[in-house]
């Protein structure tokens, strides 16, 4: 019999799965799934999951089976025949059975969903937090700013919208928000965890499996919320402590005239207003940090994937990316825009 | 009630509705205005590097005003740049003034209107006000011009923001009564124009 239902819940969840993913990327294919668990924490959940698919699936084969029992059996009596009323007349010992027997199988199993929910979350409880990784994650619309806490003040960095971390090392996140209400979800890693302004919250994870994994905003945050995307890289130490070296230290300077003209162009226009570049003057905290913006796979929170093109294209016109998105266009000519491509792009 | 009744009131419900959403209206593509750096600066202050001297010939005004004042979600965003582009560094979170002089009083020392305001913005003021033209696009610069005239209460109530993204000591801007602009003096006590 467990075996059956082992089967039938494998049989099922590729069905959900693709049906979640389908409908929220569309044809891309993202590393963005419930069922494929990288840590204990999303493991944990995994298997309240699969109790709870397997207790609403067994519900609903007995239900629907009664249903078709009541349909499919014969009449007792004759259509002409007049209503036997005498049934009313004496207890339904029959019924009683059925619908008590129906009642108590109910609340047994709700009683069992509610206790393995209890233990999931005792479980969930229980990572251990020794030589934890602090970052802080700050939501804003519509991206994220990741900060790298360290008790040695020079060695904490600000990144945006891609974080790293290792493998088999836990990792507590502070979550604040800077707006409105968002919540941080990497399915793969953990559950939902609400960001409310004002308030801090933590989340605490682990991930064993090294890979790319995406993450989303899960709260309904304004017009742009489906693309504030970020993406979370679990490597191994070993590879994990090298990014995090490269991301502490200052932007590259230009070492030609083209970049040079790109880095003047940021100071001196609008960019600096809302961007930081680390290294530099512009230490401005109301867009993402710039600093190392060649490193990362993706711009505008996963939007658009992080080529020269699509730079130059944000950078002239972000509203035909993400309209109403806080950046606004710029009106640098050409050659000007090119200059300040070629800057970005050398901020490895 | 009959139909024919109904009618008339059907139609007054729908202008109503019809004009709030011209309040509500969100331009994402807002005609580009020149982020070049504006003909006059009257300091030499600028946010970032500079970019452009004092006195350098540029066009400046824009030709035809080009304003939000009628639009709440132009507004709040005016309020949110406010804060991020730190005008309230200077003239206070509330507009009330600090370093800077206060917006939410009746005393305009450069004018009160929304030409006025944006040239004082973008052109910078002597004594401290820096010039933000070329930093900051046009299109962004009107919405600050809005939400400084709602300081002091000058825009219509429903379009004035009623709440703040961070804890705000004064009153909300909705609830501010306007006063009848007048030229004021300048900081160092010197009589504008």
């Amino acid at each position: 019999m467990k075996g059956i239902l082992r089967g039938a819940v494998r049989a099922v969840q590729p069905v959900f799965a693709g049906a979640l993913i389908a409908a929220a990327f569309g044809l891309q294919a993202q590393p963005q799934d419930v069922l494929a668990p990288a840590g204990p924490q999303a493991a944990h959940i995994q298997s309240l999951w699969n109790l709870t698919v397997v207790v609403c699936s067994i519900v609903f084969a007995a239900v629907l089976g009664a249903l078709v029992y009541v349909l499919w059996r014969r009449p007792r009596a004759d259509i002409s025949a007049l209503p036997d009323l005498s049934v009313h007349m004496k207890p339904e010992s029959a019924a009683m059975r059925s619908v008590g027997g129906a009642v108590v199988a109910s609340v047994l199993l709700l009683l069992l969903l509610i206790v393995a929910s209890v233990l999931t979350d005792r479980a969930l409880a229980h990572l251990s937090l020794r030589d934890a990784l602090h970052v802080q994650i700050t939501a804003n619309q519509w991206w994220w700013e990741a900060r790298y806490d360290d008790e040695q003040a020079s060695n904490v960095f600000t990144t945006a919208n891609e974080l790293h971390i290792p493998a088999g090392r836990p990792v507590i996140f502070s979550l604040r928000s800077n707006d409105v209400i968002h919540s941080f979800w990497v399915p793969n890693l953990h559950g939902k965890k609400d960001l409310i302004p004002g308030r801090t919250a933590t989340l605490q994870l682990q991930a064993d499996r090294p890979g790319v994994y995406r993450g989303q905003c899960a709260e309904f945050c304004g017009l742009q919320h489906s693309f504030m995307a970020l993406r979370v890289v679990v490597e191994s130490q070993a590879q994990y402590e090298p990014w995090a070296q490269g991301q502490r230290q200052p932007a590259p300077e230009p070492n030609d005239e083209s970049k040079q003209r790109g880095r003047d162009l940021f100071l001196g226009t609008s960019c600096a207003m809302c961007h930081a570049i680390q290294g530099t003057d512009a230490s401005a905290r109301r867009g993402p940090d710039l600093t190392h913006l060649a490193s990362r796979q993706t711009i505008a929170a996963g939007t658009l994937h992080n080529t020269p093109d699509n730079l130059a294209r944000w950078i002239r016109n972000p509203q035909q990316f993400k309209p109403g998105a806080n950046m606004p266009a710029t009106n640098l000519s050409d050659d000007e825009l090119k200059a300040l491509v070629a800057y970005l792009v050398s901020l490895s | 009630m009959n139909h024919r009744a109904m009618l008339p009131l059907l139609m007054a419900g729908l202008a109503f509705s019809f004009s709030a959403c011209e309040r509500e209206q969100r331009v994402f593509d807002p005609p580009q205005g020149a982020a070049s750096a504006p003909k006059v600066r009257l300091g030499s202050l600028q946010p970032g590097q500079p970019m452009g001297t004092a006195g350098e010939k540029a066009p400046s005004l824009p030709a035809t005003p080009y304003t939000f004042e009628g639009n709440a979600f132009a507004v709040s965003q005016g309020k949110r740049l406010y804060r991020w582009f730190n005008c309230s560094g200077c003239h206070a979170a509330g507009g009330g003034g600090d370093a800077g002089p206060p917006l939410s009083d009746d005393r305009w020392i450069y004018g009160g209107e929304p030409n006025n305001i944006f040239a004082s913005i973008a052109e910078g003021r002597p004594n401290g006000m820096p010039s933000f033209g070329g930093h900051i696009p046009e299109d962004q610069l009107w919405q600050i011009v809005a939400y400084v005239r709602t300081l002091s209460g000058q825009l219509r109530k429903d379009v004035k923001p009623g709440r703040g993204d961070t804890l705000q000591a004064s009153p909300p801007e909705a609830s501010r009564q306007p006063g009848p602009p007048k030229g004021g003096k300048a900081m160092d006590g010197t009589e504008a124009r």
